[in-house]
């Protein structure tokens, strides 16, 4: 290990990094400052960039003169983890793919190792290169903290916005004493299908309902998996002693049924949610009569 | 609170008649020795009182294996070769969707909402209607 090797009247190469950084921190923020990274996200004063900087290589300082360069979790990092992950998701707000924002950090290796070789001029080349390389090693760590927290941010907006179509894809509306409906909208896959099973069930618990309606007007396709979630969902119902009626079922999505060769044979189907709303009024009793074709309006 | 009394007391899960009409009340845990006395104890109050109906309330039971499924699916058939309908009543929708999740849909099983919508059935329905098994108003 490089890091490791000469330590004669000189401390370990990553301590001797450590010092320069500590050094030379004025300088090396300046020409941060210039760079992509830094210069996109603060682009209202160079002083706050400079200033953001020297955080940046105050940390890298503490992390190298701990002998962490390697060390992606090492204590260091975690006071500009904050500060980094918004530079890096700024870059990504401006279109950046995660590899250009992994260049841009990779961008501020150049000078500083630049000012580290002009800093030690009459040193032996052995350590220069040893400093060199622990520096490299440090700025590929810092370059995978940034990646690291930019992934985690995305993965977090994924699942908060996971969580969010799944509360807002799933009422359960009461159509009339003892009918409740689910009009599905977008893909059914197995978590959103636990939670509409899960919400009707409640729902028919709560109101009494004799009749579930789960209306798939809005999934776009049927595949065996989906007619799976419902045929469970309608025995679920059933177990409680509800009946489940299947309405919206188009043309398309029949013929495919049928193509697939899907056995629907226990599940109550409708065409349409009227339909559905209209066969369970009359098994509850309360068939809709029109009014007399007379005009009248009463009846 | 449930397991001080279910665990040493292997009771008794008691039968009551209600006119033409058995109901039974299942709460918390079932276990083996229980479910089978029970079984023995309907399967001898359907025989020896000649009711139509059966009612099992499940609303006090939380949680469900697949031996509980097979108990019910058990009783129901027993009852039905007595010449009864059983009704479950008032699953709730966890248990619901365990027996489901556990492939234990119960097709031959009725089911109700509640206690009161299993006797309404059992009451109103035509008994030539639907019933699973042979069953006659004698004995």
């Amino acid at each position: 290990m490089p890091e490791h090797a000469s330590t004669g009247q000189h401390g370990s190469p990553a301590r001797e990094v450590g010092a320069f950084l500590r050094r030379r921190a004025e300088q090396i923020s300046q020409r941060w400052a210039d760079e992509p990274l830094f210069r996109t996200v603060f682009t209202v004063s160079r002083d706050e960039a400079v200033e953001a900087g020297r955080i940046v290589v105050d940390a890298l300082a503490q992390v190298a003169d701990t002998d962490q360069v390697h060390d992606p979790d090492a204590a260091g990092f975690t006071v500009v983890r904050e500060q980094l992950s918004r530079m890096g998701a700024a870059r990504s707000r401006a279109g950046f793919t995660t590899a250009q924002v992994s260049n841009d950090v990779d961008a501020l290796r150049p000078p500083v190792e630049n000012l580290l070789v002009a800093d030690l001029p009459d040193e032996p080349t052995e350590l220069v290169r040893d400093c060199t390389t622990a520096l490299t090693v440090l700025m590929g760590t810092m370059r995978l903290v940034v990646l690291e927290t930019a992934l985690s941010e995305g993965q977090a907006l994924i699942e908060r916005q996971r969580l969010q179509l799944m509360e807002v894809a799933t009422p359960v509306i009461k159509l009339w004493d003892g009918i409740v409906a689910v009009p599905l909208i977008g893909t059914l896959d197995s978590a959103r299908s636990q939670v509409v099973m899960e919400t009707l069930l409640e729902a028919v618990v709560d109101q009494h309902a004799r009749f579930a309606i789960l209306d798939i007007t809005g999934v776009p396709t049927v595949d065996s998996l989906v007619a799976q979630h419902l045929m469970k969902t309608v025995a679920a119902a059933r177990l409680m002693g509800a009946e489940c009626v299947v309405s919206g079922i188009r043309p398309a999505i029949a013929q495919t049924i049928v193509q697939l060769g899907l056995d629907l044979g226990t599940v109550i189907t409708r065409a349409s949610l009227a339909d559905a709303l209209a066969y369970a009024l009359h098994e509850l009793g309360a068939d809709i009569i029109n009014a007399t074709p007379g005009g009248a309006g009463h009846r | 609170m449930n397991h001080d009394l279910s665990g040493p007391v292997t009771g008794h899960v008691p039968v009551l008649r209600l006119g033409d009409v058995l109901l039974v009340t299942l709460q918390g845990d079932l276990h083996d020795s229980t479910a089978q006395q029970l079984q023995q104890d309907i399967g001898e109050t359907v025989a020896g009182t000649g009711v139509s109906g059966l009612v099992i309330d499940i609303s006090g039971v939380e949680m469900v294996d697949s031996f509980l499924g097979r108990v019910l699916a058990e009783i129901a058939a027993r009852a039905s070769l007595l010449a009864a309908r059983t009704v479950v009543a008032g699953m709730r929708p966890a248990v619901a969707i365990t027996l489901v999740e556990l492939g234990l849909t119960l097709p031959g099983l009725r089911t109700a909402l509640s206690t009161e919508v299993a006797m309404d059935l059992l009451a109103g329905s035509d008994p030539a209607s639907r019933s699973g098994g042979p069953r006659q108003e004698s004995r």
